[in-house]
């Protein structure tokens, strides 16, 4: 029932806003569902709190403490996204940029969007997670081109076509393994059920397996932007509007890699070996290193942030690759911070370019002179996802750290020197544009400052105390991925 | 018709099959190119029934419907009617290196029976022999997207590897489960739904499909 809930509030918003998108106060039916739905999360969050053990739904849905933290998050930064996107696309729209229609699909597809992710992270059968990643891809393809710019266009159809492509190798994957999974559990839906899957993994067939990881690690993996998969991402980042990347960045990653590293506990449970964790270990460390340098060269400012994207899911896959209770929990962190960290950073970087009236990282400068709360947000979310102290992201990143020290320490070196030079390129890019005199074009702005400093709140909260019912989540949630 | 000459037959179709995903390769009129993948839709939707009627699984004789209804007649019409609107439907594609592209594909379709040896070996069905020329259909279609630099050819490469997958769910387990199917043909139609919107977008915006045009986002140094 609260699952049912949880999924149809999304679906009637969606609906409903596809008439009314365009209303004076559709940004505010738009952050009303979104806050209905993640107080309804809450709710389900209290459940699995208090059973302790996992909520099965029903065959269809299933809420373990892997994927209960991820709803909550969704909800949480839908909300926050939905607040932002208030103000931003207010200023959007007084700017001519997009007409009433394109508000009514905008936040149509938004929502839309939502109800896809909750769908791929509560459903049970692998087929529906296929199909509601690709639900996903296809609610945003249309809002990354909302603009109608030929370089947006050209990044929309990018995104499309190779995110069709990828996404078409996983369902090959998702084919191979109801192959497998058939031989033991009979023909019908029962047998792509990740409760039984889980169950029987040992018995699955090791050489289809190992085939189906390969399709499987392609195709989710190119959703996750993993080099040398990515090519899409920097795009789509940077030509779709503002609360657009936030969520793309901040939340369709992570449930692709949520499917990924679902995907990867079966397959472990089947060969007994590591290959692949050594697969995602191997793309997590060449897309650490590839973002890392790239982001050196970067000119424009969402670029930045959409390889430095890059950058953290490429430490949350290799720590997922690492496995062991150490780096599995240290991923599971990663990615919730990481999440926080970089929408709240995407929010200042909206507000920042709409001051200067480009996303050109050489014409931002005087952040903090010209808009205290907008320079101050910027500054302490970049911070938080270099890394430093004591921000969340230190927590996650010193974890995965440790576990890599020990149980795989030649490539220590490799992870330090990805960390170290993003370090250097975000700093180096970013303290030019935060500091300094305010110059002649910028323009003042009422900033929506409630949603990032919630986030880079909460990211502080999780890197200085990390509530125990928390951490026992996470640590059942490495239980389950083990 | 007995187990043997349904296998017979089965065998045919997905030879026509992998015939229609080399014919798409090398085909250079956008019209041609329609008319080919609907045929390639027809003789999946024909295998489907075929295996439906000789294992026994009558659920696949509504995937197989739906494939008509879907892969056959309602996206090649949808496709039919944008490029009358577009005004296109007379354009050539200038495409070079048709025979290296088809020696690409066949070396393509040699790797997809290496890779699906061990399952041929596993398997007990009588399709399991069609299985690599499911993912050949796949690769040929992925090879499409990759080489041609139209827009509309580019997303019948997208279709015709939807098409390989859904094969190669008949050929490795008699057809994913019906939730599934039903889930992944729902998204299909969204995709035409997009597909055809962002025709319409490219070509306003570029004056022509021709997807070189974009070629703007770069790297910058």
């Amino acid at each position: 029932m609260i699952l049912l809930s949880l999924l149809g509030i999304s679906v009637v918003a969606a609906l409903l806003l596809a008439f009314i998108g365009d209303w004076k106060f559709a940004p505010e039916v738009n952050i009303s569902c979104s806050l209905l739905t993640f107080l309804v999360s809450l709710v389900l969050a209290l459940q699995v709190y208090a059973e302790g053990g996992s909520v099965a739904g029903s065959t269809y849905f299933f809420v373990d403490h892997l994927n209960i933290s991820l709803v909550v998050l969704t909800t949480l930064v839908s909300t926050t996204t939905a607040v932002f996107s208030r103000r931003y696309m207010r200023v959007e729209r007084e700017h001519g940029r997009v007409g009433p229609m394109r508000m009514r699909f905008y936040h149509a597809m938004f929502q839309l969007f939502i109800f896809a992710m909750l769908i791929a992270l509560v459903t049970n059968n692998f087929g529906v997670l296929w199909i509601s990643m690709e639900l996903a891809t296809l609610a945003t393809v249309l809002l990354v081109s909302l603009y109608r710019t030929p370089t947006a266009i050209e990044a929309a159809w990018k995104y499309f076509i190779l995110c069709g492509v990828g996404i078409a190798q996983a369902l090959f994957g998702t084919v191979l393994l109801y192959f497998a999974a058939e031989r033991i559990l009979g023909a019908g839906g029962n047998a792509l059920l990740w409760t039984n899957l889980s169950r029987v993994s040992g018995q699955l067939d090791p050489t289809v397996m190992r085939l189906a990881f390969v399709f499987l690690v392609i195709g989710y993996g190119t959703k996750v932007g993993l080099v040398p998969l990515h090519n899409w991402l920097p795009d789509a980042h940077s030509e779709g509007p503002t609360p657009i990347s936030a969520v793309l960045s901040g939340l369709l990653l992570n449930i692709a890699l949520y499917a990924l590293i679902r995907c990867k506990a079966l397959v472990d449970g089947s060969l007994g070996t590591h290959f692949a964790g050594n697969i995602m270990m191997g793309f997590g460390l060449l897309s650490l290193l590839t973002a890392a340098f790239s982001m050196l060269r970067q000119k424009d400012i969402k670029r930045l942030f959409a390889y430095s994207s890059i950058e953290h899911m490429g430490i949350a896959t290799f720590a997922f690759g690492l496995g062991g209770p150490i780096a599995t929990f240290g991923g599971v962190l990663h990615m919730l911070v990481h999440s926080l960290a970089k929408s709240a950073t995407f929010f200042s970087v909206g507000h920042a370019a709409q001051m200067h009236g480009t996303q050109e990282m050489g014409r931002i400068r005087g952040l903090i002179r010209g808009n205290p709360a907008v320079g101050w947000g910027m500054f302490l979310g970049v911070m938080a996802l270099a890394g430093m102290p004591p921000f969340g992201i230190f927590t996650s990143e010193f974890l995965i750290l440790t576990a890599t020290m020990k149980d795989a320490p030649y490539l220590a070196p490799l992870l330090l020197l990805g960390l170290t030079v993003a370090f250097a390129a975000l700093f180096r890019k970013v303290q030019p544009m935060v500091a300094g005199l305010i110059p002649s074009w910028q323009k003042p702005l009422t900033a929506a400052n409630i949603p990032v400093f919630l986030h880079l709140a909460l990211v502080l909260v999780l890197g200085i105390y990390l509530p125990s019912f928390l951490a026992r989540w996470f640590q059942l949630a490495a239980e389950i991925l083990k | 018709m007995t187990l043997s000459f349904a296998a017979q037959l089965n065998s045919l179709l997905a030879s026509l099959i992998l015939l229609s995903a080399f014919a798409l390769l090398s085909q250079r009129k956008i019209l041609g190119l329609v008319h080919i993948f609907a045929w390639q839709g027809f003789f999946l939707a024909l295998s489907t029934a075929v295996i439906g009627f000789a294992s026994g699984e009558h659920h696949l004789y509504i995937s197989s419907l739906l494939t008509l209804g879907m892969k056959v007649i309602l996206l090649p019409y949808i496709l039919y009617t944008l490029i009358r609107k577009l005004k296109i439907h007379r354009e050539i594609e200038g495409i070079v290196n048709i025979p290296a592209t088809m020696l690409i594909g066949i070396v393509l379709v040699v790797f997809s029976y290496h890779l699906t040896a061990p399952i041929r070996e596993l398997s007990s069905l009588m399709t399991r022999s069609t299985l690599a020329v499911a993912l050949a259909t796949v690769m040929l279609g992925l090879l499409m997207m990759v080489t041609r630099r139209h827009a509309v050819t580019q997303i019948l490469g997208f279709l015709a590897m939807e098409n390989g997958l859904f094969f190669a769910a008949t050929s490795a387990t008699y057809g994913m489960p019906m939730v599934v199917e039903l889930g992944v043909a729902l998204d299909l139609l969204i995709a035409a739904f997009i597909f055809g919107i962002f025709f319409f977008h490219i070509n306003t915006t570029f004056d022509s499909l021709d997807v070189d045009q974009m070629a703007k986002l770069k790297e910058t140094d």
